[in-house]
């Protein structure tokens, strides 16, 4: 039992016997790691060569064999546990004032990659300037959040005669850093009154006359609301934004999403602004950053309900979902409708209109996905069903021929790849 | 497969009327269907020449009898052509596309050429996704187009008022067009536009969508039945035909007389509408065609679609032989790869079995045997091919001419491989191979453990069980689908076989520091595990010999094993040990295979507990050694937990007086910040939180107090009641079952009952019981519940409880109609993708989707809880004896 002498000596010892066999990934963890009991506890040379072997063996056997059907197992991975979820809706995510939908709605939202999801919420992480003062970050947030006159209003009201009167609330104009004026010029470019002032009696209020053909009985609740939705400021979409600690930043947490918007905003780390919208996120940061959401979200839906799935099979489902360069829904309108398989297609879901747009077109079932092949009853072509054993038949007799059978092991589509490379 | 005989390609089209005309053995022309002698009347819809159906009737066409005349098609010619419904649409297309005089496609000749090589490149370059969108494309285009570039034509928009009918929108007004002047247009369409549009002329021409002769399908497809009162039936498509063929032959006749053209119409609308129902008789907007009875008539697509429908009840998935199913009941005595299978089971399944000379001599006694004695057999096979059945025959003299070459059907056996399963099937633990144990009584008998996997219990549950019939089956089932190969799941990379329940408590009791073992007990225990080899020496020899249970555990772990983690008990911090030197006994450390100190509880033993003492025995020893591992030592936990006598009863939640006080007082106080916050509101004291109303804002505020914090504050206040001892926190601590809420809710009290998180609201008239005033915002009048399941619950909580309750049943019932449907989805989706030899993860097609699995090409099924190495645990396995 020879043992260590310096973490020189481990070091080269690591690196004659594991480097390059295994990922590098592994290698700087083993090394990493050793290096710290070697520190804690000493080894010895035997120790160390055996912790490298065992290293090497685990991981040769831990690589995937040809075949493997990775797709079912991953639907299954995150299927089976789907039904284990509670369907409570609406859950706390670290944000008590927000509703945002987890669990299997959730879930099932992602995979159909509606284009907008039932509870969009954002990140919104600042600058170095503004991330550590609460009230720079106040400052970020007034400029985002989407303020209407509702919002700082008291009371909005209307008659055909006396037109609107908008009465606000100083300490809500005050939070939002708004003038009366503000609202003033807001009202006049919503076009409805012909003169807009400030009420000469009461501090606060706002007076619009009316135009007069818009004094009109059934035109008065419309107005009302139209005033009361007007924005005044911020960016279309962001409702309600909250100023969360985290660690020793200032996070704004926003209620709706306008990624594109709030990029723009002067204060904002762009680099690091969040959506939970995965359509935006195609739209504006790349089919790749789309693949990066779509993984963070389900494993946040997955991790939030306790529920243990391997991040391989979230990123198979992520990669499928997004390989042609587009998000596709998991279903008919997506990748289960644009399957090279007519069977397969038919087989899914709209059987007979399926089957019509393939007559019209002429198109011809290659047979070599799964379902297809039970339909027609073959082996499918995944696991042991990609193997094939040739032999060749011996006549016994012909005696010229030797008596060994000549047996070879083919690989899977060996006679399509033929095919294939003769077209060309 | 290999490649001989093997099925390349299935190419699909629409029939040709020559097509149809020449597939056909005769015209029919007649509607009825037989003539007084009940015989079938030739050109009737059940012509004799449209295939053989009686048992020995010979089919006139072939010769064959109904055992292999495949059937022959008979046609319609009608009178007027008439729309196919499921191809309306695709005529809408082709119509709007070409022009209305001369047929030709609305783009002019240059953008037509430049479209075409554009295709034929696409086309080279195999980008069928992209070429189904050049068609989009040029549809689009030519749609658009209001005046022919080619004759110069003026183009009217075409509407499609579904299912089938078509108008022209003219300046002069709407003008219906009838399928005649539809097909004419449609026949002039060259071949090369057809084509540019997606078609494909060869195998579709745009005319055959509009029906001018109509096929017959054989009699086989839709036979009649004959009913217990000698009536016979005839199945709907026939019913369906027959007014197909009068209405025609009455179209006909008109046309012959000359009739005028509404009435004309009318019979050609009603023929049309036949025809359309026999196709689809779902179609929308038009009224489905139904028997004398009302019962609604099944056209072809309702054959073909949904769950039930050709594709998915009877191509996609089959009715198999060779299966059973009953009920499932446990035996822990069996080993988790078996199952118990009822003999009268194993007297109707059968494995084939070839005689050899080695098995010639058992082959013949079950052959004697027959089919009624176990171990028999049922058939035999003899080398011509003939099946014998042994119920009827001298099986005597049968077993005396057996020789090699003859396939015996013989009964299950022990030791046969078989496939078991239980639905729903969501993963693909669902389906494993046992091996056979034929046992008395009437059900399937299975081990415990392996009920996760299944997610199987033993309240009423069955299962399916089949039986493999070729050598390469069961090959595989052996090699891949046997148990312990899926004692660790693909899903995270861990064990999902593993202790539970009674295994869990009765393992913590084992091992626990102060139980301690006589001769006896340890001789019996080790007799239950099977232990062969030397007795242990006793590890306390005052006041007399005592073994520890953590002894008998040593003696089956590998003697090089290494192993330590924190137990399930020191997850909570007032049991957590951060040492060896530590009361509590919750970390597990063994060493060179010597368990030293810590208890076993889910941490160690459990299912679905990766990194843990039974994970690490089957990735470092294999699957036979963690099979028997969990054959034998688990058993002796269970032996031990009946010894002991782990028991929990009403007595276990009592609370002592004191603590009864305490916990009154806590509700009490709560219940008076309630008051307060009510009292708050009313007076408009509360200050709304943001983005809420005022009553929300009460509302959130009042489920924060009765419930989280509430429960807390009593947990707190019980916990000091609850120690180490109680057989309940035994369960909750060591994961065996339930967990502390739940002793809360027995000992003390229920808390807030919520529907959709909200308090109960609903029921009456601003209040949920009669037994309320109306507009009572108390806790009480809202779905508190101030006792728990020990002191009982008085009339009103039981009712709310119970609202509660439900909630909870309808939730479950959505919720897994709602995941199967997703996990369809996602099977369909992801099925075809498969692991290549190059290690790329690619469709069947050839398309990469990933270049790597999973970025590092690890099977997560063989992984260390998702990573290729755990680099801790291979330091801890070799240097963890010392450290």
């Amino acid at each position: 039992m020879t043992k260590i002498k310096s973490i020189k000596q481990l070091t080269s010892l690591l690196e004659e016997h594991l480097k390059g066999k295994v990922s590098t990934k592994i290698y700087n963890d083993a090394l990493e790691k050793l290096k710290e009991k070697y520190k804690e506890y000493g080894l010895s040379v035997d120790e160390v060569l055996n912790i490298v072997n065992e290293i090497i063996n685990r991981y040769t056997s831990s690589q995937v064999d040809p075949g493997e059907p990775v797709g079912t197992v991953a639907a299954q991975s995150i299927g089976e546990p789907s039904t284990q979820m509670t369907l409570r809706t609406f859950h706390y995510a670290g944000v008590r004032e927000f509703n945002v939908t987890l669990g299997l709605p959730r879930l099932i939202e992602i995979v159909d990659a509606r284009k907008k999801p039932s509870t969009p919420i954002m990140w919104i992480y600042l600058d170095e300037e503004h991330k550590y003062d609460e009230e720079k970050a106040k400052e970020v947030a007034r400029r985002i959040e989407m303020t209407t006159i509702e919002n700082v209003a008291v009371e909005i009201d209307a008659t055909p005669y006396e037109g609107a009167v908008i009465r606000l609330d100083p300490v809500m104009l005050a939070d939002k850093g708004i003038t009366v004026d503000d609202v003033i010029n807001v009202l006049k470019k919503l076009k409805i009154g012909k003169n807009v002032y400030k009420d000469p009696e009461e501090d606060y209020t706002v007076r619009v006359e009316l135009k007069q053909e818009k004094i009109d009985y059934t035109k008065i609740e419309k107005i009302k609301s139209k005033i009361a939705s007007a924005t005044i400021k911020g960016i279309k979409g962001i409702k309600k934004i909250i100023i969360q600690k985290q660690g020793d930043e200032y996070v704004l947490v926003a209620e709706g999403s306008n990624l594109s918007g709030v990029l723009k905003v002067p204060g904002v780390d762009y680099r690091r602004v969040y959506t939970n919208n995965i359509a935006e996120i195609e739209a504006i940061l790349g089919i790749e950053a789309a693949r990066q959401a779509i993984i963070k979200e389900i494993k946040g839906v997955l991790d939030e309900q306790g529920l243990d799935v391997d991040i391989r099979h979230i990123m198979l489902l992520a990669d499928i979902m997004t390989w042609t360069g587009r998000v596709r829904q998991v279903g008919r309108m997506g990748i289960s409708g644009e399957k090279p398989s007519v069977l397969a297609r038919a087989a899914f879901e709209m059987t007979v209109p399926k089957l019509a747009d393939a007559a019209v077109s002429g198109e011809i079932d290659p047979l070599v996905g799964v379902t297809e092949n039970v339909i027609i009853g073959q082996p499918v072509p995944v696991g042991t069903g990609i193997v094939n054993i040739y032999m060749t038949y011996i006549n016994k007799e012909e005696p010229e021929t030797p008596l060994e059978g000549e047996i070879s092991i083919s690989m899977g589509n060996e006679e399509s790849g033929e095919k294939q490379d003769s077209e060309e | 497969m290999p490649g001989k005989g093997r099925i390349t390609g299935i190419k699909f089209g629409i029939l040709s009327p020559d097509e149809i005309r020449k597939m056909s053995v005769t015209a029919i022309i007649t509607n009825e269907v037989y003539d007084n002698d009940g015989m079938p009347i030739d050109g009737g819809p059940m012509d004799r020449r449209l295939g053989a159906i009686e048992p020995r009737e010979v089919c006139p066409v072939c010769g064959n009898t109904r055992d292999s005349c495949p059937g022959h098609f008979g046609h319609i010619e009608l009178a007027k052509p008439v729309i196919h419904v499921s191809f309306a649409k695709h005529i809408h297309m082709y119509l709007r596309t070409t022009c209305r005089v001369c047929g030709r496609l609305k783009i002019s000749e240059e953008e037509r050429k430049k479209y075409m090589e554009l295709l034929k490149n696409l086309d080279e370059l195999r980008l069928k996704y992209l070429k189904k969108r050049v068609h989009e494309y040029i549809r689009r285009k030519a749609a658009a187009q209001t005046k022919c570039p080619h004759c110069g034509a003026k183009q009217y928009k075409i509407r499609l008022e579904k299912p089938y009918t078509f108008y022209e929108e003219r300046e002069e007004g709407v003008r219906r067009l009838n399928p005649a002047e539809v097909r004419k247009r449609l026949e002039k369409i060259p071949n090369e536009d057809v084509r540019l549009l997606g078609g494909d002329p060869n195998e579709a021409r745009p005319e055959w969508m509009v029906l001018t002769v109509l096929p017959v399908p054989p009699r086989a497809v839709r036979p009649s039945i004959l009913l217990e009162t000698g009536i016979r039936s005839e199945d709907d498509l026939t019913h369906k035909l027959v007014d197909i063929i009068r209405s025609n032959n009455r179209l006909r006749e008109l046309l012959d007389t000359g009739a005028p053209n509404a009435i004309i119409e009318e019979e050609w609308n009603l023929l049309q509408y036949h025809v359309t129902t026999y196709f689809d008789n779902q179609a929308p907007g038009i009224a489905v065609a139904k028997h004398r009875s009302g019962k609604v008539l099944k056209g072809i697509t309702q054959r073909l679609k949904g769950k039930e429908g050709r594709f998915r009840g009877n191509l996609s998935g089959k009715r198999v032989d060779f299966s059973a199913r009953t009920v499932i009941s446990p035996d822990p005595n069996l080993s988790i790869n078996e199952v118990g299978v009822p003999i009268d089971i194993a007297k109707i399944l059968t494995v084939p079995e070839r005689v050899t000379p080695w098995n010639i001599d058992e082959l013949r006694r079950h052959v004697i045997n027959g089919p009624e004695k176990w171990p028999g057999a049922n058939y035999v096979i003899k080398p011509d091919g003939r099946k014998i059945n042994l119920k009827y025959v001298d099986r005597k003299a049968l077993a005396e001419t057996l020789a090699p070459g003859y396939i015996v059907e013989r009964h299950l056996k022990d030791g046969d491989i078989v496939l078991f399963n239980r639905q729903p099937s969501l993963h693909r633990i669902s389906i494993m191979a046992h091996v056979v144990r034929v046992l008395p009584y009437k059900t399937f008998r299975l081990n415990l453990l392996v009920c996760p996997p299944y997610n199987a219990d033993f309240d009423g549950d069955e299962m399916n069980l089949h039986v493999p019939q070729g050598e390469e089956a069961r090959a595989e089932a052996r090699l891949l689908m046997l148990v312990e190969k899926h004692i660790l799941t693909p899903r995270y990379g861990g064990p999902i076989i593993g202790g539970l329940q009674d295994y869990i408590s009765g393992a913590f009791l084992l091992t626990n520091k102060s139980t301690l073992l006589t001769r006896e007990d340890v001789i019996e225990l080790l007799g239950v595990a099977g232990y062969e080899g030397e007795f242990p020496e006793p590890a306390i020899l005052k006041p007399g010999p005592y073994w520890t249970g953590k002894q008998l555990i040593s003696l089956f772990l590998p003697k090089d094993f290494n192993y330590k983690r924190l137990a399930r008990i020191g997850s909570a911090a007032a049991l957590r040990c951060i040492d060896e030197d530590c009361p509590h006994d919750s970390l597990v450390i063994v060493k060179k295979g010597e368990f030293l100190i810590g208890v076993l509880d889910k941490a160690s033993i459990g299912h679905e507990a990766p990194e843990s003492l039974i994970h690490w025995l089957v990735k470092e020893y294999g699957e036979d050694t963690a099979r028997l591992f969990m054959d034998y030592v688990y058993k002796m936990f269970l032996r031990f937990s009946e010894k002991y006598g782990f028991t929990m009863g009403y007595t276990h939640l009592l609370l002592p007086k004191k603590a009864r006080e305490k916990v009154k007082e806590i509700i009490l106080d709560k219940k008076n910040e309630v008051y307060e916050l009510i009292e708050k509101y009313k007076h408009g004291e509360l200050e709304p939180r943001p983005g809420r109303t005022l009553e929300e804002t009460l509302e959130d505020e009042i489920i924060d107090l009765l419930s989280k914090k509430l429960l807390d504050a009593v947990a707190e206040a019980i916990t000091p009641y609850f120690n180490l001892t109680n057989p309940v926190i035994i369960m909750a601590r060591t994961g065996a079952r339930g967990n502390p809420v739940n002793l809360t809710q027995m000992a003390a009290i229920l808390g807030q009952q919520t529907i959709r998180g909200k308090r109960i609201s609903r029921g009456y008239h601003n209040r949920t019981l009669p037994h309320f005033k109306p507009g009572d915002l108390g806790p009480e009048a809202r779905g508190f519940i101030a006792h728990g399941f020990v002191e009982g619950l008085n009339p009103i909580e039981m009712f709310f409880h119970a609202a509660a309750g439900r909630e909870g049943l309808t939730d479950t019932a959505v919720r897994t109609s709602q995941s199967g449907y997703m996990q369809r989805r996602l099977i369909n989706a992801l099925q075809d993708l498969r692991v290549e030899y190059d290690g790329t993860v690619r469709l069947p097609t050839g398309e990469i989707v990933q270049f790597r699995y999973g970025e590092d090409g690890v099977d997560p099924m063989k992984s260390d809880h998702g990573e290729a190495v755990k680099i801790d645990r291979v330091i801890e396995k070799v240097i963890g004896w010392r450290i």
